[in-house]
């Protein structure tokens, strides 16, 4: 059964029906369980007859893009839209698991953790990336459009292939090459307080890949390493345990043509970051340290 | 088919860490999960590892804290086991490059932490879990590990001996989630479970909604027992309307609990007079429920949590992304306020029973992490004990695995001399499985697998059972051999899988998993939550059957093979099943109260009749509860049980 929305449907059934419907259902000791099926079927009703304008502030209007490259109806993409009742707190991520469990289950788009550390729900939501759990329904104007990342290829509905962001994180030696071993089975490589915060704000990106669908130089060049794998390399790069040498081969991964200089330092990487990471900031640094090196050897 | 010498199913901390360990000892290994590895829970982990690092601290003080926290029902092998391994772990995590939180020396900085003797909880701010998470996928990423993201494995592949200690692992069934396909993992060594929690059978749960406790009813229906799944951690502060995390690290830093008087009611109701705040995770979440029901919680559904007073400059340097938490989620600044906090589920405790070296009785099959129950926590687990029991009972799962010599394990697994039937359970309903009318009508409502129906048709006749391990099929195929080869186990198991996602998805109607799930989840939440009645645990096993009985009847609305998260859910949700009737089971039987699992008709431990472990094992499509002695006897000396007060 299909139950969104089409935009231009009128509201067909009163709140009234609906209530009696559901007291029918409930009627005569009904278990817990058959209660909450009532009033579940209640609300399918209710979204399928009710316009969402129509049920005044109680429910806003979801507008979800749609596309599956097997399913006849879906090859050709749209919008989809589904009301959903206003709640306090309520996210966009909440909103979308609303609309699949009681209006279409077949609404697809990927979400684990719930509190923005498993990076996976990063959507474009009216116009901007965002991750869909962390963005308030209420900070948002009706409608909520909820789009794909842009700059990725959509597989269905709202879920991106991440394979090219994947394999630029894997293209910057993404791991710890310290020069020596410390002293000791039990030995830390201490490293300062200062130099613990240097790193800090980078080492907190959940590679949620909203970076990288924001940058015009990456949707253009799909060599550039861009503001993610970047960023992961000034993790190391700036880690005063990681040798000279080490440092010097990263710059020089950075330092190539599809590096550190593509960036165009538009910041939107960096005003787009779900963490707040300075992307930009990074990158510039990085290119200063590209230039340093490049004077030493000269 | 895919073929590696160690399958590690699961991307998490316990996963990364076997499969890093298996790779050093030079297996060829794969890991197999259906996120992608740094989309794992454990990168939700915010507290710490606990780990004795310092002078004056030792492992022997962080395995008594242990056992005691436990409240003397962990196994005193796998506790010091734990507490000597963590040291090293840890310190590894550190050479690995892992961002911890640094003293003015340059050391790694520990805190104090609920239940502990000695600040031994080492930290990377509030957010250890993540950077633990990356700095070891980082790590599979430097070896070349492979990694099938994406891939949703759905049943274990292992022979069909009539004893489970006669059965065999010899891999997986793994779904393709981009693509729809179903292919067979053979694994030459072992496979081992590293799937994490099942936070998914509540409905106010810090988990993630990948946390549907996969492994463990996989493991579960392939004949190893679950072990004391009654002990489901409730953690006392979660914010109220998402359940997302508020560590601990915020009250092991001095953060007060509040009442809506602004009564700090730890100590001024007595329910913790010496470690106030930082007693454990189950004193502190009754206390605040007490308060809540006694009509002194704020909208009579939370206390508050203050940490104002620790001031902005170390808020920020230790806490920083608790404001984030606290602003995102929840609307509250935690410099200007203090924040809404309830209880909320946050663990499993108990899970697939393995000894020290992460193996279960099934050859050739492991477990490490939440899935599984080594019994380091007991009835109750101390914060910051996860994230050690995943690098330690990793690191072992995946050098066993890969073939090194660890020695004999102290704690055995499946039935001894020792063990005891669980005799007069009062059920209100048969647990386990149901009838189907049709045979064909449900893909997985929990009826019984040829194999097991077989099984227990042979019984039924007391004819001889012979070589016993075979089913009619086996007979064709190999021509009454005794032994089903590897590769042949894989197949079979991949052709059950097969047929049983097309007869879901060729179904047009029927029942969607979204209502089963949430009957299931507010049930549970209801009536095996943090306070448990008699009465209460019987309807949920009512419940729970209710919901068994619908899903016969489910069927998968999206016909799409491309990316089928209707698809998945599906699955997941029979696994809730079986695991919400273990936990409820457990629960129901053991009418004592001990650590997480509080009785309100039985309001004392009773240390002569329950210093046992839980055993739940699934016979031929119905769970058999037995129990096993619990092991007080440590390395030099024995842990006599002493009452926990705080």
């Amino acid at each position: 059964m299909s139950t969104q929305v089409p935009e231009e449907q009128e509201q067909s059934e009163t709140d009234e029906q609906v209530d009696a419907e559901t007291e029918v259902e409930m009627g005569g000791g009904a278990s817990y369980g058959d209660q909450r099926r009532a009033e579940r079927d209640a609300q399918r009703e209710q979204s399928v007859s009710g316009a969402p304008a129509d049920i005044e502030g109680e429910t806003f209007r979801l507008k979800v893009f749609r596309y599956d490259p097997e399913v006849e109806g879906k090859m050709e993409p749209r919008f989809d839209d589904f009301a959903v009742p206003r709640q306090k707190g309520m996210t966009v991520l909440d909103a979308l698991i609303y609309a699949r469990d009681r209006y279409d289950t077949t609404l697809t788009f990927r979400h684990s953790c719930r509190q923005a550390v498993c990076g996976s729900d990063a959507l474009f939501i009216n116009g901007r990336q965002r991750l869909g759990c962390q963005t308030q329904i209420s900070d948002l104007e009706e409608p909520v459009r909820v789009e794909p990342l842009p700059h990725q290829d959509v597989v269905k509905d709202l879920v991106v292939d991440m394979e090219h962001f994947y394999d630029q994180m894997h293209a910057v030696e993404p791991f710890f090459q310290p020069d020596e071993e410390p002293d000791g089975d039990l030995e830390e490589y201490r490293q300062t307080r200062e130099n613990r915060e240097k790193i800090k704000m980078s080492t907190r990106c959940i590679w949620c890949g909203a970076c990288m669908s924001s940058c015009n130089i990456a949707a253009g060049d799909n060599q550039y390493l861009g503001p993610a794998a970047i960023n992961k390399a000034y993790r190391f790069a700036m880690d005063e345990r990681e040798g000279e040498n080490v440092k010097e081969h990263r710059l020089n991964v950075m330092d190539q043509e599809h590096g550190v200089w593509r960036c165009q330092t538009q910041f939107s990487c960096t005003n787009v970051c779900p963490k707040d990471i300075p992307l930009t900031e990074h990158i510039q640094e990085l290119k200063r340290e590209a230039v340093k090196q490049n004077l030493k050897f000269w | 088919m895919h073929e590696h010498d160690v399958l590690v199913i699961g991307g998490g901390g316990a996963g990364l860490r076997a499969a890093i360990a298996a790779h050093e000892e030079g297996a060829d290994v794969a890991i197999v999960t259906k996120l992608h590895p740094v989309r794992s829970h454990t990168g939700a982990a915010e507290g710490g590892i606990n780990a004795a690092l310092r002078e004056g601290d030792d492992w022997e003080l962080h395995a008594y804290d242990t056992m005691k926290g436990s409240d003397y029902l962990g196994d005193a092998p796998a506790i010091e086991t734990l507490a000597q391994d963590s040291p090293e772990e840890t310190i590894q995590l550190e050479n690995w490059g892992m961002p911890f939180s640094r003293e003015d020396d340059g050391r790694v900085s520990q805190r104090p932490f609920g239940g502990l003797s000695f600040a031994r909880t080492t930290y990377a701010g509030a957010e250890t879990g993540h950077h633990m998470l990356h700095t070891m996928y980082e790590q599979v990423v430097k070896r070349g590990i492979q990694v099938y993201d994406e891939w949703y494995v759905t049943d274990l592949a292992v022979t069909d001996h009539d004893d489970p200690e006669d059965r065999e692992c010899h891999g997986v069934v793994g779904y393709d989630i981009k693509t729809g396909q179903i292919e067979g993992f053979k694994a030459r060594n072992g496979v081992i479970l590293a799937t994490g929690g099942l936070g998914q059978v509540f409905d106010h749960t810090t988990n993630a909604v990948a946390n549907t406790g996969d492994g463990a009813a996989m493991a579960y229906r392939a004949g190893v027992p679950l072990e004391d799944m009654e002990f489901v951690q409730f953690h006392p502060t979660t914010l109220p309307s998402t359940g997302v995390l508020i560590s601990e690290g915020v009250r092991g830093e001095g953060g007060i609990l509040y009442n809506a008087e602004g009564e700090r009611f730890m100590f001024e109701y007595g329910y913790a007079n010496n470690d106030g705040e930082l007693a454990s995770r189950d004193v502190v979440s009754r206390a605040e429920l007490t308060e809540i029901n006694a009509g002194r919680g704020v909208d009579d559904e939370y206390v508050y949590l203050d940490m104002r007073h620790l001031g902005e400059e170390r808020i920020t340097d230790r806490l920083e992304n608790i404001l984030h938490l606290a602003r995102d989620f929840e609307g509250v600044d935690g410099l200007e306020e203090p924040m809404p906090v309830k209880p909320g589920q946050h663990y499993e405790m108990g899970g697939i029973e393995t000894d020290e070296n992460g193996q279960t009785l099934i050859d050739g099959l492991y477990a490490a992490g939440e899935c599984a129950c080594v019994s380091v926590h007991g009835s109750n687990r101390l914060g910051g004990n996860a994230l050690p029991e995943l690098i330690v009972f990793g690191a072992r799962a995946g050098r066993h695995a890969a073939g090194t010599d660890l020695g004999e394990p102290e704690i055995t697994t499946g039935r001894t001399d020792d063990s005891e039937p669980e005799e007069d359970l009062d059920t209100p309903v048969e647990p386990g499985a149901v009838s189907a009318a049709d045979e064909d009508v449900a893909a997985d409502g929990g009826e019984r697998t040829d194999d097991e129906r077989e099984r227990s048709e042979r019984k039924s006749r007391q004819t001889p059972s012979g070589d016993g391990s075979r089913s009619s099929s086996d007979v064709a195929s190999d021509g009454g051999a005794a032994v089903v080869e590897p590769d042949e186990t894989v197949r079979r198991a991949v052709e059950r899988e097969r047929t049983r996602v097309e007869r879901l998805m060729e179904k047009e109607e029927g029942v969607q998993h979204a209502e089963l799930r949430e009957d299931l989840q507010v049930s549970m939440t209801e009536n095996v939550n943090v306070f448990r009645n008699e009465e209460g645990l019987k309807q949920a096993l009512r419940d729970i059957r209710e919901v068994r009985e619908a899903y016969q009847d489910v069927y998968v609305n999206d016909p799409s093979r491309t990316f089928n998260t209707d698809l998945i859910h599906t699955i997941e949700t029979r696994n809730l099943i079986d695991l919400a009737e273990a936990i409820t089971l457990g629960a129901l039987a053991r009418d004592e109260f001990r650590g997480a699992h509080w009785r309100q008709e039985h309001q004392e431990r009773k240390d002569d009749e329950w210093l046992k472990h839980t055993m739940l094992s699934w016979e031929d499509g119905s769970p058999e509860l037995w129990y096993k002695p619990v092991i007080l006897e440590g390395e030099d000396k024995t842990y006599e049980p002493k009452e926990r007060s705080y």
